[in-house]
């Protein structure tokens, strides 16, 4: 039941994603952070496939992900940009996809790629489909606010009118999913790197 | 007993030394010269053939395949050209192993391999045979040029040691000493592609030892980026455009030999 938005604007990404965590019908906790800060410059938001994944799952791939992104960094002195790190993130869900139990998660890549100064958002899904987009959805929640996405998004938005733009789809979703999610976490990817934003 | 230390390549000897590695260093030492010059817009590469004569068959070379045009500059990856000085069969190889590195990487992470990594890639691999039970290290060294948008244009040189580091202006092989001291006074930062294109060829035309410089002798690489593109366009010379471009400095050969050969 997991809802995550993400959407570009001048210079930035900004990355919503819900805070509560399920296990089958329960809900196990309110405040678990499901964005990633993969690098100084890279957010990954994950969520799983309605009905057939547990968190602990996706948020194992999340920190496989996570830890792998870091070592590179580690041995070669400088991060993956965006478009590879992507790529990389595909290359490994598409492995476990055909192996006997895969990870079924969705994710938004939100990126600020620091050698052309761009920010860059990749939609993947849990089929290892990956897509550069203007602004992206997972879950539910994506049926409500793809519409408003498409209206109201501005490749050349400052910052403001992007959170605006954000405002609206969690206020639509939550007006009209029947499981709402109450809280979210938004992250915000610059030149300046990742940082927590209030809405 | 003199040779205690020198017949493996993983064996110190007393003063701290690996005799072997110090051997193959020797070896590049007499192989053809190759030389690199990194401008602000691009890099140069020039090297000296060594196996030339009248009876050899360079019709497969005329065109100057994808690889390259003969036995010194070969074409790494799309952002990379390769120079190599030392022992052509260990060359090849190594060639080879940097061709499957670089699409290994594009094959992971959807670019082109940075510069640094391919180097890195080469010299785990040289090192090895410092350390691991083998006859030989490999008796080659490289020049890399190549292109990245981490660090843009970049040039470095790894020897069978394993050792790797990056210049500015650089060269391997014979008179390799002579060739350094020559760049090292000619050399100015923010030096333009144009400008590099002669300087290297005057270094290597001082450094060589035939009079004349001609495309039976030399090979010829640049880097340059493709100005609508942005993109890295390695272009490695043809034996004609070695000649042309020769010609166009006035370092080869005089009209009037042409003039001997069409008639």
């Amino acid at each position: 039941m997991d809802v995550s938005f993400a959407l570009t604007g001048k210079g930035y990404v900004l990355i919503a994603a819900d805070t509560t965590a399920a296990h089958s019908i329960i809900k196990v906790k309110s405040d678990e952070d499901k964005i990633k800060e993969l690098s100084s410059h890279l957010l990954m938001a994950y969520s799983g496939e309605p009905g057939t994944s547990s968190i602990l799952l996706y948020t194992a791939f999340a920190e496989y992900v996570e830890r792998n992104i870091r070592l590179y960094q580690i041995r070669n002195l400088y991060p993956l940009r965006p478009s590879s790190a992507a790529s990389w993130v595909r290359r490994s869900l598409a492995d476990s996809l055909r192996s006997r139990k895969p990870y079924s998660v969705n994710l938004l890549l939100g990126g600020y790629d620091t050698t052309t100064y761009t920010p860059h958002l990749y939609w993947m899904d849990h089929l290892g489909t990956l897509v550069e987009v203007p602004f992206a959805a997972h879950g539910y929640g994506s049926y409500f606010s793809l519409s408003l996405l498409d209206r109201y998004h501005d490749p050349e938005a400052p910052l403001e009118e992007g959170l605006a733009t954000l405002r609206r789809c969690i206020a639509e979703v939550t007006k009209r999913l029947v499981v709402a999610q109450p809280k979210y976490k938004v992250k915000i990817v610059d030149k300046d790197g990742v940082r927590e934003v209030e809405l | 007993m003199a040779r205690r230390y020198d017949s493996r390549t993983t064996i110190f000897s007393p003063e701290g030394r690996l005799y072997q590695i110090e051997y193959a260093m020797e070896a590049i030492s007499h192989a053809g010269t190759v030389l690199g010059v990194l401008a602000k817009d691009g890099i140069v590469l020039a090297a000296e053939k060594k196996v030339t004569g009248k009876l050899l068959d360079l019709s497969g070379v005329k065109d100057g395949g994808y690889g390259g045009s003969g036995e010194k500059i070969f074409l790494l990856n799309s952002n990379v050209i390769g120079g190599v000085a030392g022992i052509t069969a260990d060359a090849n190889s190594l060639v080879n192993y940097a061709r499957t590195a670089a699409q290994k990487h594009l094959f992971l992470y959807n670019e082109d391999i940075p510069v640094e990594l391919l180097a890195q890639r080469l010299c785990d691999l040289k090192q090895g045979y410092t350390q691991y039970g083998g006859l030989r290290p490999f008796g080659v060294s490289l020049l890399y040029a190549g292109y990245d948008p981490h660090y843009k244009f970049q040039l470095y040189h790894s020897d069978p040691s394993g050792n790797y580091s990056g210049w500015k202006a650089t060269c391997i092989g014979a008179n390799n000493g002579t060739a350094q001291s020559l760049l090292k006074q000619e050399y100015k930062d923010d030096i333009s592609i144009d400008d590099a294109i002669d300087l290297v060829l005057r270094v290597m035309s001082k450094t060589m030892d035939s009079t004349t410089l001609g495309s039976e002798k030399l090979e010829f690489a640049t880097l340059t980026l493709d100005p609508t593109t942005k993109t890295p366009k390695a272009r490695i010379y043809r034996p004609a455009e070695v000649d042309a471009l020769l010609q166009k400095q006035g370092l080869g050969k005089k009209e009037e030999d042409a003039e001997m050969k069409t008639s």
